[in-house]
């Protein structure tokens, strides 16, 4: 139940896009079509649920034990780095289709802060693996879910004519506003859920 | 200067030099700023101590942590025993917390003796700018008696919002913030002044400490 | 080009939030009020700072190849140091600005200003195209947090953390909370890149 609760937070009521600002960079350029929105989703989907669990590790067998808490952004930040290489590599040579689909979103991932800022959240709330990696998990599905949306409204906007000085990025976030407002119609659903579940 | 060449030696040279010279760096900042940090941490609650106790001259007992379970969930309380100058028992204050609706509530509550409330301030919070984060001033005794906490005895009052049926005003459009904060104390209330049994903060905590 | 006009170029014509477009988890998530957003702009502006000119003077050291991820390495340990001496000295602030402090280290503008601007130049003008971009982006977040607070809590400059009454300007019970939320921050930043854009073709 817990963790149902984590996967609903996570997707809807805290949408890591529309609610907490993380990763704004993929979500505003790369969403003007459906398809590579949603290319973009996945491969988010992919390196978040991995970094999460090597970040995690990470923190609990080499940092916390060695009081080197203080290293934990220099060396969650590089772990994502390489292992963003590294997947990139293995796809090549293991999945040439998958790496097609997904590849050219990859080096893009690194600077995404939605992984970094997903790794030390999981840290801070103090979160066990297995949470951790249902968050984590639920959390890139939110930033699928909110890709594709976005980029479906885009598409359709697209063939309208609106005043010059909002093309482009002013209306995009304009519009972003309004899918963030009703993603707002879900906040207090959480405490409904926890009365459901028992778990309060 | 000429740009190095991009030989594997080369590069595995400079990334362990960037290494080893970034590790230093923080290693030595962090010796200068932890014990600031703890300093600051320590003296934020000192001084949260003194305003929820409502007195500058006070000792306080180390703390004791005090974990229970409370509907299903475990929760802890850091009791901090105060007595004055002359070691008569003031009360404690008691650290408390609950998810609020942003995330966690962290509420420093001050009791005396008897468990009516003292004063309050809020640790830590993460609610909505502008309507549940304004609970640090919302109840305070200046504004009035329907909304303070100040004053009251969560054993003698009805302590819930008054949409609840309760004695307290919540905070305008912020319920969740309000009865996470009033729960909290709630709890503190049960746990050290109830359910223990011992109304007398300075010997009670230790007891309690012993008993989990 | 003449240290000012580095300094101008960052400020206007390549305005980070308002032209470049970049940076812009930061400049939504923290301008829910006018110091908040300004907090977050002198934090970015100090890493951005001296990574350029540390990234400036060891360009040459630097293999070609190695390049970004010793980037990164430098950028995460000065936002380290940021972390820990906000922690230390400023806790309030750090606090309140919580995760994206960490996150600056993923703020495009700065692995992109150390990429275009201080691997191509000497140590003097990268810091004054540090202090230049820097510049733009906390004017750009104080704004958007200036315009989000007024409207949405009807208070100017107010902050706990710092102890500042600020300028209120409507009644205490003004509010149209929508702006200081998340909604607020994509609507009022749509138009204010509007606005901006109007006036660059004026």
């Amino acid at each position: 139940m817990e963790y149902i609760l984590i996967f609903i937070t996570a997707i809807f009521i805290n949408n890591v896009v529309l609610s907490q600002f993380l990763g704004i960079c993929p979500f505003l350029g790369v969403s003007k079509k459906i398809s590579t929105a949603s290319g973009m989703g996945m491969a988010v989907t992919f390196v978040l649920t991995l970094a999460t669990i090597v970040t995690y590790l990470i923190q609990k067998f080499v940092l916390d034990p060695n009081n080197l808490e203080y290293l934990q952004t220099i060396a969650f930040i590089l772990v994502i780095a390489a292992l963003v290489q590294m997947v990139e590599i293995i796809l090549k040579k293991v999945s040439p289709s998958l790496y097609q689909a997904l590849g050219v979103f990859l080096p893009l991932i690194t600077t995404n802060c939605c992984i970094l800022g997903v790794a030390i959240l999981v840290i801070q709330k103090d979160y066990n693996l297995l949470q951790g990696v249902v968050y984590a998990i639920s959390t890139a599905l939110g930033f699928y879910l909110a890709m594709v949306l976005f980029a479906g409204l885009r598409e359709q906007m697209a063939m309208n004519k609106v005043p010059k000085a909002v093309e482009g990025m002013p209306l995009a976030l304009i519009t972003a506003g309004l899918l963030s407002m009703a993603f707002m119609g879900f906040s207090g659903v959480d405490g409904g859920l926890k009365l459901l579940f028992g778990l309060d | 200067m000429k740009k190095l060449k991009s030989s594997l030696t080369n590069m595995a040279l400079v990334l362990t030099i960037i290494a080893i010279v970034a590790g230093a760096a923080l290693a030595s900042i962090n010796a200068v700023t932890a014990p600031q940090i703890e300093k600051i941490n320590a003296d934020n609650l000192a001084a949260g101590i003194k305003k929820v106790m409502g007195s500058d001259d006070i000792t306080v007992a180390e703390p004791q942590e005090h974990k229970a379970t409370v509907t299903g969930k475990e929760k802890t309380f850091v009791v901090y025993s105060v007595a004055d100058k002359q070691g008569e028992n003031l009360g404690c204050a008691i650290q408390t917390s609950e998810n609020g609706f942003g995330g966690e509530l962290k509420v420093l509550v001050g009791f005396d003796p008897t468990g009516t409330i003292l004063g309050y301030t809020i640790l830590q919070h993460a609610e909505t700018p502008g309507l549940g984060a304004k609970a640090g001033l919302w109840f305070q005794p200046e504004n009035g008696e329907k909304r303070t906490v100040v004053g009251k005895n969560p054993g003698q009052c009805n302590f819930t919002v008054s949409k609840d049926g309760g004695d307290i005003d919540a905070i305008t459009a912020s319920t969740i913030t309000s009865r996470a904060f009033l729960l909290a104390i709630q709890n503190a209330y049960t746990e050290i002044y109830v359910n223990s049994k011992k109304a007398d903060g300075t010997t009670g905590a230790t007891a309690q400490s012993d008993k989990k | 080009m003449s240290n000012f006009k580095i300094l101008m170029n960052g400020i206007v014509k390549e305005n980070p939030t308002f032209v470049l477009l970049l940076g812009m988890c930061p400049t939504l998530g923290t301008t829910s009020s006018a110091i908040n957003g300004l907090s977050m702009g002198i934090a970015t502006m100090f890493v951005l700072i001296l990574s350029n000119l540390i990234i400036s003077l060891i360009k040459n050291l630097i293999p070609d190849m190695v390049r970004i991820p010793s980037y990164i390495v430098v950028i995460a340990s000065l936002v380290t140091i940021l972390q820990m001496l906000m922690q230390a000295y400023v806790p309030g602030i750090y606090a309140t600005l919580g995760l994206f402090i960490p996150l600056i280290v993923v703020n495009c503008i700065i692995l992109g200003r150390a990429e275009a601007f201080a691997a191509k130049n000497n140590p003097i003008a990268s810091i004054f195209d540090g202090i230049g971009i820097g510049l733009g982006f906390t004017m750009a977040l104080t704004l958007l947090g200036a315009v989000r607070e007024l409207l949405g809590t009807g208070v100017l400059f107010k902050s706990d953390d710092f102890g500042i009454a600020g300028i209120t300007l409507q009644g205490e019970d003004y509010g149209m909370l929508m702006f200081v939320l998340a909604p607020g921050a994509f609507i009022a930043l749509g138009y204010l890149i509007a606005v901006v854009n109007k006036l660059r073709k004026a």
